[in-house]
């Protein structure tokens, strides 16, 4: 995991559920991560797929990635090139599944400052976020789930505790 | 000090003296709950390169969500989890028509007071009515338990949920759930192990209070939890086959929260599009024209449900604007709604029966709806796009509610038919 990442805002509210960021009705019949990408926020925010850049930052309110486990609300914005999620905080699921597939997560409240299209960087080892307008700081992560980060994700994580 | 229902439970499984909340642990879950994403599961199993699951009795494995299968694709995920099931030898596994995973665990014998299950469904928590650990996870981290037979858990904060008093009639857990996700919002137990209990919990029946838990995701809640009682042991006889040992949170224990109900007052809840903690009494939605009305699903899919929704519609017919899809949670369950005469009653009042199977809940099949309709439905998620167009509207409620509903094609408050 890069240590800073600088990116430009995409900024949405509160209790952003998995329906919204990828509809139900293509949990079962696309598997390519990056058809997934295709339909990211489909039902929020249509004109994101076409507008977003590699390394993007989304900046959200509370509880974002509620409702369904599906994964795929993960993998469709990573493979969309969005960089990292910074959120007043997430659904639990969500968070787990951003952890399993090395999409960093940062949780602090950067949506109060923050506008859509502004540049602003994480920087990881200080846990900042530094916006416009003011810098915000987060906890680190506990090791045992930034070391998941650190391998790539999950799979990679259990196939060298495996020794695969 | 007092623990809490998690604490002790997880303490247990990890094999630990004592632990708190907000501690990781690794445990070994008892059970892995997984259905029609099992064959994406598999190929990221597979990517792990190991041969085998971890351990085979482990798996619980349910195609439910597209059931039969919609088209070809579906048709060729389903294949693939039948051919994973039979090379790994999956003992527990429940092809198309059984019912929905979430009551198909707990009938044939997988949930138990005491177990630690985790499942690739953000429903898990429903096993939690009886007495089990339960929690949802993403289909990487279920490949993963898949191999390694372990998870790691982050010992949840707990809030206790105390229901004293009665239900009045044609007043349901359903009514509850929407109250108390009202209440503390769809973040409100984010992370959080909610415990139910109090006179009105004992009163309920064991679906009834399957409908509470399955709820708790809709608050955030990683788990839920009611106390198991004679109820509970009645329903598991027959079912499950090993020994156990329910766990319960000591009177001490510290709690994030208490919420303390009085339900005797409570009227029906109706959640309004486009999230589930948009609740309001009935009264204020009252009238609101409905093309749809759905009875069924891991939420309102019981015996209970369907001869509530009887009880209102015999010998009535439903409005000829709406369409009203019955849903049962599973083929025990419709076998016992046919020998009741229930589903006689539901068809001749003008329903349409769907095999059990999560329909048209997730808006792949079965009765997805169109742009400007809406939908009364008993299902737990009425977040935008959900049941097929994103300009159509999702209302829940309970099963009374909904047979209300059905009957005469506007909103309706089930005390007043």
């Amino acid at each position: 995991m890069k240590t800073r990442l600088t990116g430009r805002v995409w900024k949405y509210g509160d209790d952003v559920n998995t329906d919204v960021i990828f509809p139900g009705k293509y949990t079962y019949s696309i598997a390519d991560p990056r058809e997934m990408a295709l339909h990211a926020l489909e039902d929020l925010d249509p004109g994101f797929v076409a507008a977003v850049r590699p390394g993007d930052i989304i900046v959200a309110g509370k509880n974002w990635g509620c409702g369904s486990s599906r994964e795929q609300a993960v993998v469709c914005l990573k493979e969309a090139g969005v960089g990292a999620i910074v959120a007043r905080s997430f659904a639990r699921i969500y968070f787990r599944n951003a952890i399993n597939q090395a999409l960093p997560i940062v949780t602090c409240d950067a949506v109060d400052g923050v506008e859509n299209g502004d540049e602003i960087t994480i920087d990881f080892a200080a846990g900042t976020v530094k916006t416009p307008r003011r810098v915000f700081t987060f906890p680190p992560l506990p090791a045992e789930v930034l070391e998941i980060i650190e391998d790539g994700g999950l799979i990679p994580h259990v196939r060298k505790q495996l020794g695969r | 000090m007092g623990k809490t229902f998690a604490e002790k439970v997880l303490a247990q499984k990890a094999g630990l003296q004592q632990i708190t909340a907000g501690q990781i642990v690794t445990v070994k879950p008892d059970r892995l709950l997984t259905h029609d994403n099992t064959s994406a599961i598999a190929a990221t199993f597979r990517k792990i390169g190991v041969a085998r699951v971890a351990d085979p009795s482990m798996n619980v494995i349910v195609l439910d969500h597209v059931t039969p299968a919609a088209n070809e694709t579906y048709a060729i995920s389903h294949q693939a989890t039948r051919a994973f099931v039979a090379e790994q030898e999956i003992a527990a596994f429940y092809d198309i028509g059984e019912g929905i995973c979430h009551q198909v665990l707990p009938e044939k014998g997988h949930a138990w007071p005491g177990a630690v299950i985790v499942g690739s469904d953000s429903h898990t928590p429903t096993a939690g009515a009886f007495g089990a650990f339960a929690a949802g996870i993403g289909r990487t981290e279920a490949a993963a338990v898949m191999a390694t037979g372990e998870i790691w858990l982050r010992v949840p904060e707990s809030i206790r949920v105390q229901l004293h008093g009665t239900l009045p009639a044609r007043v349901s857990a359903k009514d509850v759930s929407l109250y108390l996700i009202g209440l503390l919002r769809a973040d409100g137990a984010d992370y959080c192990s909610v415990e139910f209990a109090g006179e009105a919990i004992n009163a309920m029946s064991v679906g009834e209070r399957m409908t509470l838990t399955n709820m708790s995701a809709e608050m955030g809640a990683k788990n839920a939890v009611v106390e198991p009682d004679e109820k509970t042991l009645a329903w598991l006889a027959g079912r499950v086959t090993q020994p156990f040992a329910p766990v319960y949170a000591d009177a001490d224990a510290t709690y994030a929260s208490v919420i303390e109900m009085d339900t005797t007052t409570l009227a029906p809840q109706v959640a309004c599009p486009h999230t589930v903690d948009n609740v309001a009494p009935i009264t204020e939605v009252a009238g609101k024209r409905v093309d749809q009305v759905l009875i069924g699903t891991c939420t309102n899919g019981r015996l209970e449900d369907l001869r509530a929704a009887a009880e209102i519609l015999r010998g009535k017919h439903i409005a000829r604007s709406v369409r009203l899809l019955i849903l049962p949670a599973s083929r025990e369950i419709l076998q016992a709604a046919l020998a009741e005469g229930i589903i006689t009653d539901l068809i001749a009042a003008g329903a349409t029966l769907l095999n059990p199977g999560c329909g048209p809940c997730l808006g792949a099949h079965q009765g997805c709806l169109a742009p400007g309709e809406a939908v009364l439905s008993t299902s737990n998620r009425n977040f935008k796009g959900r049941m097929g167009s994103k300009d159509a509207a999702i209302y829940l409620g309970s099963p009374a509610t909904a047979a209300a509903t059905a009957l005469t094609g506007v909103i309706t408050d089930p005390r007043e038919v």
